[in-house]
This record gives C-alpha cells, structure tokens and sequence, in this order.
C-alpha cells in the first residue's frame, strides 16, 4: 500500500473542437518522480489542471490518495502546486500571499522553510507582487509549492524562468524531496533537466499518454542515456501511436 | 469560512475605489441635503440616485472586480478550498464592500439629516439593489469568458432596467389603453427590481396619489403586508436566481 497515489482513471476532456485528453489512463504513486513530457498542446497541462480541479473532466475520474476529487476538495492539502506561470494578484504583498495560503491551508504539518531561506524571501516580502519579475514569482511559486510539506509536488516547468543558480537550487530540493519518499510529477520541455530527476516518464501525445515506462527501462530497450533521443527513438519505432507502457 | 471574504473587503478598502465611490455619494447626498431646503424633494433626488447610479457601478464594478480576480481564484482553487467557498466568499466579499460604501455615502447623510423611517427603507433599497446587481453581474461575468463582453452585458442589463424597460411598459399601456391593465402592470413591475423599489420607496413617501389610479391600486395592493411580503420575496428571488445559476455554472467551470 502506497501513501500516496493518483489514479487517472480514462479520463477524456474537450474544449470545442479540441480533444485535449482523450481516454488518459494512469497510476502514479509511491515516490515515483514523474517526467510528464510532449509535445506543445498535448494535454499535458490539462492533465495537471484535472488533478488540481481546476479543469473538470467531460468522462471518466479522478481519485487521489483515494478520495475522488469530484467530491472533496481536501486532497489538495497533500498536493504542492507549482503552475508554469505564478499569477498572483497585484495588490498583495508577498507576506499577504503566504499569510493568506496559510491561512487557507490550516495545516498542523511542520512548515518547509528551506526554499524560503535559499531564496531571500524574507527581503522582498513588503513588496507588492507587480513590483517583482517573473522570476522572483516563480520563485515565490516554488516556494509555496512545499513550504506546506505536501506529499505529492506537481511541477509545470519548474526551471523555466529561473537563473542557473536558482534551477540548481530548486533541482537539489526535487531529489531531496523525492528521496524522503513524496510523489513528483514534473512537465519540462528542458529534458536534460529531467534526465538527472525522474523515475518514471509519460510521454503524451494528441491528448493521449504513448509512453508509461520506468526511466531505467527506457533506457535499457533504447540503449540510449539521453531522455532526448529515448522519446525520439520511441516515437518513430511506433507510428501507430499504439501506447508503450512496462 | 469567510477569511477570503474579509481579505477581498481589505484588498477592495486598499485599491481605494471603493472608498471613491462612497466619497462621492457622501459628497453628492450632503449637497442635496444642503441645496434643497425642502428635504422631501432632497429625498427624491437621493431616490434617484440610489436607483441608477446604485445599480450601473455595482453592475460595472463587480463584473470588473470578477475578470480582475482571475489570478487570485486560480490560486484559491489550487488549494484545499471548495469551489462553492471560493465563489460564496468572492460574491460576499465584493457585495459587503459596495454595500459599506452605499451606508457610509447614503446613509450617514440620512442619519445626519434625521430622515427617518423613510431614510432607513430609502438605504435599505439600495442595499438591495446593490445585491441585485452584484448577483447578476456574477451570473452575467461566470458565463462570459470575454472581459469586454461581460461589462458590455453589465452595461447592456443597466439600460434595460433603468431606461428601456419603462419605454416598453408605457409602449404597452399606450398600445392597451382600453383595457383595465392596472394589475397588469403591477405584475410586471415584479420583473424590473428598480421599478418596483422605485414604486415601493413613493408609496412610503406618501406622494403614491400622485401616481393617479395606477398609483391608488399600487397603494391597495403593495402597501398591505402581503404587498411588503410579496416585494420582500421578489427581491430575495432578484438576488437568489441569478446567484445560484451563476454558482452552478461556476462548480463546472474550467480554469
């Protein structure tokens, strides 16, 4: 028995014309590190925004940690969100956003302040949001995402607008993370940065998962070391779009 | 439950637009007061007020309020918080921060000038009407995705209620003037919020009679307790409907 799960149970969404997933079917658990990859517009981020509620499926469920997430919405208080864009409102401070999510969160769960300190928030916490870059949010985002010890993290590009020294600083708390046994669902279109990370990788493709593999099985059915030119390899031994999974 | 709601009250006080808007009422009801040496027409144009201007900036400033808000409900809804919270403290938020600055604009100045019972159901209109619009600007900002589109909408339910809608009913009247339409009419002031607290507000002030017959069946009928219950309900269903759609269409939302 796992402590933590999601289970995607053919799950199917449409926006218009779009078939953003179609029939998705995944068990992610343990402390798996996940390595969501594909192609723009693939369904990757509706994926996540599905699992979040943020996105309501037209078919099939979703239960996390075995509560289905139609019906309760406490699940999230195991999740730490870190979205590909922090949108914050501009008018708060930075202090006002953790009280706030603070409040809201409630939880007796002892505070993760290792982000925090390593990314001198304390410094700009009497500043409005408007005032800082889109780096500084992300870092604000990365911060909140596990400042509340959750024990599933869910990472849109989590690097992407950060300085090197920052990345490697986020990169370092994943694998920490990771280690002491919490799920992670990463989606990066730097795969290199996914190489040094993940267990497990799901490659999406028209709004269908084609590849569920462990990383190490990858590797050895492709002889490759690179999760570059594994997927490429995949891709174009398997035309059909038929789905790969261990 | 409400500690978003008390945020948005706090976020609202500290953009200042809020307290704009209560300046301005305070400023142009002390005028009134002050001008007008007869305080029952003093009253009539506070009336007026009250019924137009009350409606469009709580229809036009909530629906901007809502697109504004987007970055702030996505990060609410990424946390352990149910969408109904979000929604019912969003709506309470915004609705108890026009419905401050509706007292402290209309209301000290009534208070100050001793305006009496008449004051107290003159404030207490507005305060409905503001709810009224709140609610249905959220219907009107939940169903539209487009910013634009949704304050035109606003707009568009403004000028209905406040301008057209009477066009139409004495289009009516004229058209069907042969015929006893008093209770018709009364009917059909049910359908038009300022209308019928407009109607309610004269008939408190005692110049019903100058509404000629209309205004004697009005009288018959809406000064009479099931008359005060009837308005009561019908404004409670202005404000409920259109709320619980748009919270049902809210819970089904994508972000």
């Amino acid at each position: 028995m796992h402590t933590q799960s999601i289970n995607i149970d053919h799950v199917s969404k449409r926006f218009g014309n779009i078939q953003a997933l179609n029939d998705v079917h995944a068990q992610l658990y343990g402390d798996q590190c996940i390595a969501l990859i594909g192609p723009n517009g693939c369904g990757k981020s509706t994926l996540i925004k599905s699992v979040l509620g943020l996105a309501i499926p037209d078919r099939g469920h979703i239960s996390v940690n075995g509560i289905n997430i139609s019906t309760n919405s406490n699940y999230r208080e195991d999740i730490g969100y870190m979205p590909q864009i922090g949108r914050y409102p501009d008018h708060m401070k930075v202090h006002q956003v953790f009280d706030l999510i603070g409040k809201i969160r409630k939880t007796n769960k002892q505070q993760d302040f290792e982000l925090y300190e390593s990314y001198g928030i304390s410094a700009i916490a009497n500043q409005y949001m408007y005032t800082l870059s889109g780096g500084t949010r992300q870092k604000i985002s990365a911060v909140l995402a596990f400042m509340y010890s959750p024990i599933i993290l869910i990472l849109d590009e989590p690097t992407s607008g950060l300085d090197p020294l920052s990345a490697e600083t986020l990169k370092a708390k994943i694998k920490k993370v990771n280690n002491e046994g919490k799920l992670v669902i990463i989606t990066s279109h730097i795969l290199s940065d996914l190489d040094e990370l993940c267990s497990h990788v799901i490659y999406m493709q028209d709004g269908q998962v084609l590849i569920n593999k462990p990383y190490h099985k990858l590797q050895s059915e492709t002889n490759e070391i690179k999760l570059t030119k594994m997927v490429t390899q995949l891709i174009k031994n398997n035309p059909s779009k038929t789905l790969i999974t261990s | 439950m409400f500690k978003i709601s008390g945020y948005l009250i706090l976020d609202l006080i500290r953009k200042k637009i809020i307290i704009a808007y209560a300046l301005v009422l305070l400023l142009i009801a002390m005028c009134l007061f002050w001008l007008e040496p007869n305080d029952n027409k003093a009253m009539l144009s506070i009336l007026n007020i009250v019924l137009l201007v009350t409606p469009l900036i709580s229809l036009v400033f909530t629906t901007i309020q809502y697109y504004n808000s987007y970055e702030f409900r996505e990060l609410l809804l990424c946390q352990p918080v149910s969408r109904k919270e979000i929604f019912y403290n969003e709506f309470i938020g915004i609705a108890a921060a026009l419905t401050l600055a509706l007292i402290i604009g209309v209301g000290i100045p009534l208070l100050i000038f001793n305006a009496g019972v008449v004051g107290l159901y003159l404030l207490i209109v507005g305060i409905v009407l503001t709810l009224i619009s709140s609610s249905i600007s959220y219907l009107i900002s939940v169903k539209t995705n487009d910013k634009s589109k949704g304050i035109g909408w606003a707009l568009m339910v403004w000028f209905y209620f406040a301008v057209l809608y009477d066009g139409l009913l004495l289009w009516l009247l004229f058209f069907f003037n042969d015929y006893p339409l008093e209770k018709f009419t009364l009917l059909l002031t049910s359908f038009n919020p300022i209308d019928l607290n407009r109607i309610s507000v004269l008939l408190k002030m005692e110049i019903g009679a100058m509404m000629g017959y209309s205004g004697a069946v009005f009288k018959d009928f809406l000064g009479k307790q099931t008359g005060i219950l009837s308005i009561f309900i019908i404004n409670l269903a202005w404000i409920t409907i259109p709320l619980l759609l748009a919270k049902k269409a809210f819970l089904k939302k994508d972000f």
